[in-house]
């Protein structure tokens, strides 16, 4: 019997994983992806919000308010790269001042510091690759950018390693309450029996609510694409660019990422295949001339990848937080759209509370770890490379040569708490094959070492999800043809 | 500590195997080949098909003879290689030393070696999706033709069963035969240009001899599957080369590989300042190949993307042989003023670039090698290199010129002593 079980694993359920895991409880996470982080949370704008845009008084705003401030410590003490950039919201027209200051009201009462009202330019001395069509600009200096997977990576690594339990490969298909109250969960895995019931299935949580019951509030995906540019590009501008939101929802936003490339998207495309995370060449085009309004310098050709994430936008305005009325125990923490990845620290603590106001006994365990170190080749300095090597020699063998990635990383990465197991699991950890040759070069080395490590051939090595697979055998062995030992 | 050398060339393939065997060959003693690979040889090593070799050695060899070729020369010599070994910064050098290269493997750790010259030969990647942003989902089953082709000849495994290829230059072409061969069926090769970018026999002998039919003016609208490639989109292109709605063709396939161009890889040379040709991507050189930079050179496909590597082991061969010339004249004049100002050579109508940028004068006597590409495919044709005045200086008739083959034209010193710089290479179409 655990006391609670956590269904998915995107930000929101590994940063209530890792709120409980200080705590003497018996938690399991199930997830139904063979990976971590691997929906929503890995396909964002990336963006810590400072928390301006939800309505005073709303969930989203305290929540927003709260994550960001959150997420950057946790960033900080876990190891994960975040910078804290700040953002501009740009106005074009004078009719579009008033909105400025509505946002910057609203920043005010929700308790965002900092805020700053600005002058066309005054935005382009802070940004000089602003369009001259920008008469204004809102500047929050506590909005940041950060890597959102290894967010999450991080927050359920140190759960994992303080003793929290995570199951992958384990969709929950059927969940029913317990004869002696809490619930059964069934996976293929198998059942398993909890008291409390956490439902962060994102943009499926809609789906696992009505495992229960019925859902009185309805899902509506909508999917964000983008591009993401080369390195050569990530300096367009050193902060967060923002447009007033429009009649066409929100307005196509152009950052830097923090691993030092240049983001730009996203538009807002109704979609009912939740998982169609395909590009449009008319979305593609709607980001590249929005984006260009804002920076009209941007160099399109610098592209090294486009992607698409679905939002779990829901027919209601703020997050639905809440415990099932008919089933006490079964906490919903859906609906979580924009800005999930910097509210979800804030919805995990929240959740925590809400289970102890519920009876579950919160006691901090003495031993919790709360810290968390990874090797990065490629941001050491000379000397402390030369100690990676010296400690042990695969630090100095780069297997991702647009990213600098070295095997050594690669092996952390296939030996972490939460284990890689497939070719982008990989990518998402130690970011090899993330750079401009898309891992043309470093994707069948990696593919064998993984294969190598895990004890497996090649052939059964995944790209991503179940069905993904790579190689669909070997080659005849011809004599032109070198035989793989 | 630092170790010094007198020559550190950067990448073990073709270009930097030639480079190091002929500034042996002209006296240079300290010189060091750094290669990231476990083996000489670069690209060539996964190239198992014939074709390699009829000019430089008179007769058709593989990508690995070739390579073995040249890898047996550089044994002959004292030259030192370290593989497995990674450049990971080109900066100026220390205490009298111009140049500083900084390296790591597993064995030496991390490396900083003084070189008095560079030579740069990293060769270049392939363009992928990204870089032209096609539509649709991004499931597995999407490679570069040149990573399917490392799967399937280096580590031995087939990438696909039915397949569709998206661009028309050499390496899809030949893996267009090789996949086949290996008993998947490639159901189309698709090229967004009227015409083909790879060279003619290897649309004979890798399409026409195996009934694969090549769509031109076409491209890929869309992708389908979830998790694996299920359904490739292809579209027939207008003039501006834009998709036209309702001539969509779906194939039902597992495997899309894109050929769709080659990109010098200069991220070391740009870290190094050196001034890069937005239009090769590649260093701005001279004749001898040496790079904006005092002692630096570049030569193969780190400077521009060679369809021959023939043409890449002798542009190699100059470089070396020039960088062994500026480190003994260096050695011999310490400091020694660098050469007088260089007459730029400019591409003009129908020409997409020039290699080498600019010539210097004293170089001029031996006359001078031009190499570039048309945009155009042309039938009957001039090359026309004219001066600042519009004089002609030269004039060389073709009878065929294609994007897909790299051209080049001698100068001789007679012509090129009356010209004023700059010289600019156009293309002037002849109506039959
Ligand atoms: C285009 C776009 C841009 C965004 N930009 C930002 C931004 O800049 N800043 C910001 O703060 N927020 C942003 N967001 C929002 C943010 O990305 C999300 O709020 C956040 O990632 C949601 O995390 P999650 O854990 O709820 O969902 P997910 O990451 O989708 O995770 C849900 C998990 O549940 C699993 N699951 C589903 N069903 C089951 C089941 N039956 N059994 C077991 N597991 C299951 C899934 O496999 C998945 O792993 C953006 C969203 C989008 C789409
Ligand atoms: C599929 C294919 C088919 C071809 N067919 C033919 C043909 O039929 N006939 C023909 O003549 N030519 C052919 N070619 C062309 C020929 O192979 C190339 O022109 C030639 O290999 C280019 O040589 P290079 O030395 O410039 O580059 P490469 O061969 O790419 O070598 C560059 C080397 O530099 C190393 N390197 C790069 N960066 C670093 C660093 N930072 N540190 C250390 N080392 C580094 C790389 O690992 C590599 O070994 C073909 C090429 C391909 C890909």
């Amino acid at each position: 019997m655990y006391d609670v079980v956590i269904i998915g694993c995107g930000v929101v359920g590994a940063a209530t994983a890792y709120r409980l895991a200080r705590y003497d409880l018996r938690t399991l996470v199930l997830e139904a992806n063979n990976d971590v982080a691997n929906a929503t949370t890995k396909a964002n704008s990336a963006i810590l919000h400072a928390g301006y845009d939800p309505e005073p008084g709303t969930k989203m705003a305290a929540l927003n308010v709260e994550g960001n401030r959150m997420a950057i410590e946790i960033c900080r003490r876990l190891d994960v790269p975040v910078k804290q950039t700040g953002s501009l919201v740009l106005a074009f027209t004078p009719e579009q001042l008033p909105h400025l200051q509505t946002l910057y009201d609203r920043g005010t009462a929700n308790g965002v510091p900092g805020l700053q009202l600005l002058s066309g330019d005054e935005a382009r001395a802070l940004e000089p690759n602003l369009s001259t069509e920008v008469c204004g600009a809102l500047l929050a200096p506590t909005a940041a950018v950060v890597d959102p997977w290894g967010f999450a990576l991080a927050m359920i690594e140190t759960a994992v390693r303080n003793g929290v339990e995570l199951h992958r490969s384990a969709p929950v298909t059927a969940i029913r309450a317990g004869e002696g109250g809490g619930f059964v969960l069934a996976t293929p895995q198998g059942e398993v029996e909890t008291r409390f019931v956490i439902n962060a299935a994102g943009v499926n949580a809609d789906r696992v609510h009505a495992l229960l019951e019925p859902v009185d509030w309805r899902m509506q995906p909508s999917r964000g694409e983008y591009y993401l540019l080369d390195k050569s590009e990530g300096g367009r501008v050193g902060r967060v660019i923002f447009q007033c939101p429009g009649p066409e929802g929100k307005g196509v936003l152009v950052a830097p990422t923090v691993h030092g490339n240049l983001i730009v998207g996203p538009n807002a495309e109704p979609v009912t295949d939740r998982r169609d995370l395909g590009n449009t060449a008319a979305g593609l085009a709607f980001v590249k001339a929005r984006a260009m309004q804002s920076v009209p310098s941007i160099r399109f050709g610098e592209n090294i990848r486009n992607f698409s994430g679905i939002r779990a936008n829901t027919d209601r305005d703020d997050f639905l937080i809440g415990w099932s009325k008919a089933y006490p125990g079964f906490l919903d923490l859906a609906g979580i759209k924009s800005p999930g990845l910097t509210s979800a620290p804030a919805i995990g603590k929240l959740a925590a509370d809400m289970l102890g106001e519920a009876g579950l006994p919160l006691t901090e365990k003495p031993d919790f770890l709360d810290e968390r170190h990874v090797v990065r080749f490629r941001y050491a300095t000379p000397e402390q490379k030369a100690a990676l090597i010296a400690k042990d020699p695969r630090y100095g063998r780069v297997i991702c040569r647009c990213e600098t990635i070295t095997e050594g990383e690669i092996l952390d990465a296939i030996h972490s708490p939460v284990p890689a197991t497939t070719v982008n699991g990989v990518k998402r950890r130690c970011n090899a094959g993330m750079g401009r040759c898309q891992g043309g070069f470093c994707g069948p080395r990696v593919q064998a070492i993984l294969a190598r490590e895990l004890g497996v051939s090649p052939t059964e090595i995944l790209m991503d999800q179940a069905g993904s697979w790579v190689l669909c055998g070997e080659t005849k062995q011809t004599e032109e043809v070198p035989t793989h030992g | 500590m630092a170790e010094t050398y007198q020559l550190i060339v950067i990448g073990g393939g073709p270009a930097g195997l030639a480079a190091a065997c002929k500034a042996w060959e002209q006296g240079l003693r300290r010189v060091l080949v750094l290669e990231r690979d476990c083996e000489l040889g670069g690209i060539l090593n996964q190239c198992i098909h014939n074709g390699f070799g009829l000019h430089r050695f008179g007769e058709e060899l593989t990508g690995p003879e070739y390579a073995g070729r040249y890898i047996a020369m550089l044994a002959e010599t004292g030259v030192e290689v370290r593989l497995d070994t990674m450049v990971l910064q080109l900066v100026p050098g220390r205490d009298g030393h111009p140049h500083e290269v900084h390296a790591v493997n597993g064995k030496q750790g991390y490396q900083v070696l003084q070189a008095q010259a560079v030579v740069l030969a990293m060769g270049c990647r392939e363009r992928t999706r990204g870089a032209i942003s096609i539509p649709g989902e991004r499931p597995s089953g999407i490679f570069t033709a040149g990573a399917a082709q490392r799967f399937l000849n280096i580590e031995g495994y087939m990438v696909g069963r039915r397949v569709v290829i998206l661009g028309s230059g050499d390496i899809g072409l030949i893996m267009a035969r090789r996949m086949t061969l290996e008993g998947a069926k490639v159901l189309a090769c698709v090229e967004l240009m009227p015409y083909s970018g790879g060279l003619t026999r290897n649309i004979v002998q890798c399409l026409q001899d195996y009934n694969i039919p090549l769509y031109l003016s076409h491209t890929v609208t869309d992708i389908r599957g979830h998790d694996r490639v299920e359904q490739v989109v292809v579209s027939r292109v207008g003039p501006d080369r834009q998709p036209i709605p309702g001539t969509e063709m779906v194939f039902d396939c597992d495997t899309l590989l894109l050929s769709v161009g080659l990109i010098p890889e200069n991220e070391l040379s740009r870290g190094a300042g050196v001034e890069i040709d937005p239009r090769t991507r590649g260093p701005v050189v001279a004749e001898n190949r040496e790079t904006s930079i005092p002692g630096i050179f570049a030569c193969g496909n780190v400077l521009h993307v060679h369809d021959l590597v023939d043409f890449v082991s002798a542009e190699s061969e100059r470089a070396g042989a020039a960088a062994a010339q500026y480190v003994q004249a260096q050695d011999a004049a310490p400091g020694a003023p660098a050469p007088a100002a260089a007459i730029p050579v400019q591409a003009g109508e129908g020409v997409s670039y020039t290699v080498p940028q600019h010539l210097h004068p004293a170089a001029l006597a031996a006359g001078a090698e031009l190499f570039f590409r048309v945009r155009r495919v042309t039938k009957t044709a001039n090359i026309l290199v004219e001066d600042a005045n519009g004089a002609r200086v030269a004039k060389f008739a073709r009878t065929h010129l294609a994007p897909g083959e790299m051209e080049n034209i001698t100068l001789p010193a007679a012509l090129l002593a009356r010209a004023t710089p700059p010289l600019t290479v156009r293309i002037e179409e002849v109506q039959a």
